[in-house]
């Protein structure tokens, strides 16, 4: 599997995970959407200046070769599953009782 | 006077992700003040939060190393490295960006109090 390939597994697991899996069911808040909104021009931004710079590089066989903001569009992908995981889990724990104030 | 030059911009050039890292710190822990979002308290739930989600995307990164998906200029990364040659950045990164997601998110409940989250 490439970088493609893992990148739309990670987001589809992510949002399973969220609707399903531990149901914090972010996905349907205005308060997730509102956080990504947010956090996009961030992501934006620092994968540029990661890879504009060539600080990482791809091997141009593990993408898909569709780049936004010098960046493959599978960082976008990857960096939105990784905010939505951990996003749930705070959430999840939360909804625990865990250090809730 | 060149010479100069080069040595000078190659001490900084190891500092490229990791200036990437603080500017990431820069632009979330101020919340922690201004908002008081009480996320560095809660350092416990973060852990929990955080652990279990990264740990998948550090095997990730490590598979990735191993097959050439990406790879790192080495002369912009401080040359410390983790199990399965993995940048301290990386671990740095898996850090500090959901930590960054985790206060944006607290973040915004704080200035729109009505809104559901899910854990209340």
């Amino acid at each position: 599997m490439v970088y493609s390939d893992i990148a739309i597994f990670a987001l589809l697991f992510a949002v399973f995970f969220d609707l399903f899996g531990i149901k914090t069911q972010l996905l349907t808040k205005a308060v997730f959407w509102t956080s990504y909104a947010i956090i996009l021009p961030f992501q934006l931004v620092t994968n540029w200046w990661l890879t504009s710079r060539n600080i990482v590089m791809y091997n141009p066989e593990a993408i898909m070769g569709i780049r936004i903001a010098s960046a493959p569009l599978e960082d976008l992908l990857f960096g939105f599953a990784l905010v939505l995981c951990v996003m749930a889990m705070w959430v999840y724990w939360g909804g625990k009782g865990v250090q809730k104030k | 006077m060149l010479g100069k030059k080069i040595v000078y911009s190659y001490r900084v050039l190891k500092f490229s992700y990791v200036a990437m890292l603080i500017f990431t710190v820069a632009g979330s822990f101020w919340l922690e003040i201004f908002l008081k979002i009480g996320v560095l308290r809660r350092i416990k739930r973060v852990a929990m939060s955080i652990f279990p989600v990264a740990i998948f995307f550090l095997i990730w990164d490590a598979y990735a190393i191993s097959q050439g998906h990406w790879y790192f200029d080495s002369k912009q990364i401080l040359g410390i490295f983790g199990p399965f040659g993995i940048p301290l950045e990386e671990f740095l990164f898996f850090t500090i960006v959901p930590m960054a997601a985790i206060m944006t998110i607290e973040g915004v409940r704080t200035v729109k109090k009505h809104w559901r989250v899910g854990d209340e």
